[in-house]
């Protein structure tokens, strides 16, 4: 078989599992919103791989933009509008303007200062979502929220799914657009040399504050449809514990892959909720996850089978 | 109304000291290690337990040489198992592999100690006021403002006029060179590990006394003396002590005048830094980059 056909079958495969999950994912022991967190963080993730994985720019902070979008959502269908829609919208436009306004500042900086820096930037929304108790609900978090009907269809457990496959399906589709343009290539050119580029006239900032903004608006609408999901949203949702668990979803997957946050993702979403249910010292194995995966499978898991398949 | 300011003024100048302290070790390791230890916090959680431990058997004194040099020797271990096969790796991987390594040894701090705050004992006559109308000035905080500057003051003598210290500075500025000139850089890079977990030690067992001790009260510290890093200027150590007091005081007046922003502030003068002088207030241009 064809590389080319192989990668095909593989994507058929995958997309019928996606749409045929509500069918089966009782029986393998797991539930459908399960299935909808496993969509959300590969969502959250593939907006930062865009960052990280094709533009080389490390942030440790994109739990920030998530978290805005949760917070964004929740607020609006708490204090303005019953549109589920409206408020999906409006909060993935406020995480993705905070993205845009602090990109050319955070990109003023390179390397691990970058990352020191995009950390810095989350936790000052953190601390602001805890202190402004008022409006925010403080430490115990936003609630008080339900998603609402979308033309009269009732948001269970199982249509929510298929939104958020929907909205996945979309933010995959621009992210693959952006990288098989001109820009996309603007990226990955940077990622491999970015001194190259200087040289060639490229205002690199620019191009790395627009990559940052992309990846922030993605994990924005993720965040607004983990909050959908929960019907709440969570200081934790910003913290950087978040942050650090969407990188390791994109190193476990395989950050040189467009789908390595997908399977990151299903890992870790998983490996999480089966061991917090066993056992208590569950942040040991996710530690020893984070360790393990950094040390033997720096490619991932996809770039682990990629290179084993053409040797 | 000035005695409210110098009050919160004197706790943030506490807190600010904690800061550099956690700062200047972490510089130390971003500097020659380069890598952003996220472990820090839980490194210095680790000696205040260590140090809890020890206090009935060595008394506060004792606890407080040998908690840090406890903790530096974990610090050793992990840095043989994990942080040195990472040196040639981009930064994201050591940044992962120390965020991992803080999960596990916080759970493990809650598991052998437990999720409740512990106190930590210090001398009674520590915590005496020093006067009447500074009532807040205690001894035991004065002894942390103290050790602050004497053990900064140490690094920076022993950096400057030692023979290790000279090979860490020269790592600094260039690691390929020092190492053909025939310094073993693995071996350098171990001991500025534990030094900077020293530093992280000696904060967390001074924290401790304190605040008292709970499984994640690195984490309080640890964003903030990110900040002082930034603030001061990524590799000047001077500046990540500088960087660490002024964020502290800020953030204590902050809070005789508006609670609720306490913290934001501090991230506020990053931001601040970051847009007047991006390189920090003793920085060098272009470094890390």
């Amino acid at each position: 078989m064809s590389p080319a056909l192989r990668e095909k079958l593989v994507q058929g495969i995958t997309a019928l599992l996606l749409l045929t999950v509500p069918l089966w994912v009782g029986y393998v022991g797991g539930y459908t919103d399960l299935a909808s967190r496993v969509l959300i963080y590969a969502l959250a993730a593939m907006g930062l791989n865009l960052l990280l994985g094709f533009t080389g720019g490390l942030s440790f902070g994109h739990a920030a933009y998530f978290g805005l979008g949760a917070y964004g959502t929740g607020l609006m269908l708490d204090y303005v509008t019953g549109n589920t829609l409206l408020a999906l919208a409006v909060g993935t436009l406020t995480g993705g303007l905070a993205a845009l306004i602090l990109a050319p500042i955070a990109v003023r900086r390179r390397g691990i200062y970058f990352s020191m820096i995009t950390i810095a930037i989350g936790q000052m929304f953190y601390f602001i979502a805890v202190r402004w108790n008022s409006f925010t609900g403080g430490e115990d978090g936003l609630t008080g929220f339900t998603r609402q009907p979308i033309l009269g269809v009732t948001l269970s457990g199982t249509v929510f799914y298929y939104m958020v496959l929907l909205f996945f399906g979309l933010g995959a589709l621009l992210l693959w657009t952006i990288l098989h343009s001109p820009l996309g290539h603007t990226f990955v050119a940077i990622r491999e040399n970015q001194k190259r580029l200087t040289f060639l006239g490229i205002r690199v900032e620019r191009y790395i504050a627009l990559s940052f903004a992309i990846s922030g608006v993605v994990c924005a609408l993720a965040g607004g449809l983990n909050a959908l999901l929960d019907n709440f949203a969570s200081p934790d949702d910003l913290r950087y514990t978040l942050s650090g668990n969407f990188l390791i979803i994109v190193v476990l997957g395989g950050m040189r892959n467009f789908w390595g946050p997908l399977v990151g993702a299903a890992i870790f979403v998983l490996v999480q909720n089966y061991v917090s249910a066993i056992t208590q010292n569950w942040m040991t194995v996710i530690g020893l996850v984070f360790v393990l995966s950094v040390m033997f499978f720096p490619l991932g898991v996809l770039g682990f089978f990629r290179r084993r398949s053409r040797s | 109304m000035l005695l409210d300011i110098v009050f919160n003024a004197f706790n943030g100048l506490i807190q600010g000291s904690f800061y550099a302290l956690m700062a200047i070790g972490l510089s130390l390791i971003l500097g020659l290690n380069g890598v952003i230890n996220f472990a820090h916090g839980t490194f210095m959680a680790l000696a205040g337990y260590f140090a809890f431990t020890l206090v009935p058997y060595t008394g506060f004194w004792g606890a407080l040489v040998l908690g840090p040099i406890l903790a530096g020797a974990i610090g050793y271990i992990v840095e043989q198992l994990i942080i040195r096969r990472l040196y040639l790796r981009d930064p994201l991987y050591s940044l992962l592999a120390t965020f991992g390594l803080a999960l596990i040894m916080q759970d493990l701090l809650r598991t052998i100690w437990g999720a409740q705050g512990l106190p930590l004992a210090i001398p009674d006559f520590l915590n005496q006021p020093v006067s009447n109308t500074y009532f807040f000035v205690t001894g035991y905080r004065l002894l942390v403002v103290a050790l602050a500057v004497i053990s900064t003051g140490a690094l920076f003598a022993t950096l400057r006029f030692t023979r290790l210290g000279v090979r860490i500075r020269a790592g600094n500025a260039d690691l390929e060179t020092i190492a053909a000139l025939g310094v073993n850089i693995y071996l350098l890079r171990s001991a500025n590990f534990v030094l900077g977990i020293m530093f992280a030690g000696l904060a967390g067992i001074l924290a401790a006394g304190q605040l008292g001790l709970t499984p994640t009260m690195g984490d309080q510290l640890i964003m903030p003396s990110f900040v002082a890093i930034v603030v001061g200027g990524v590799g000047s150590l001077f500046g990540s002590l500088v960087g660490g007091l002024i964020i502290g005081i800020a953030s204590g007046v902050t809070t005789a005048f508006f609670p609720a922003a306490s913290e934001v502030v501090i991230y506020l003068i990053m931001g601040l830094t970051l847009i007047i002088r991006p390189r920090g207030l003793f920085g060098q241009e272009g470094l890390f980059e």
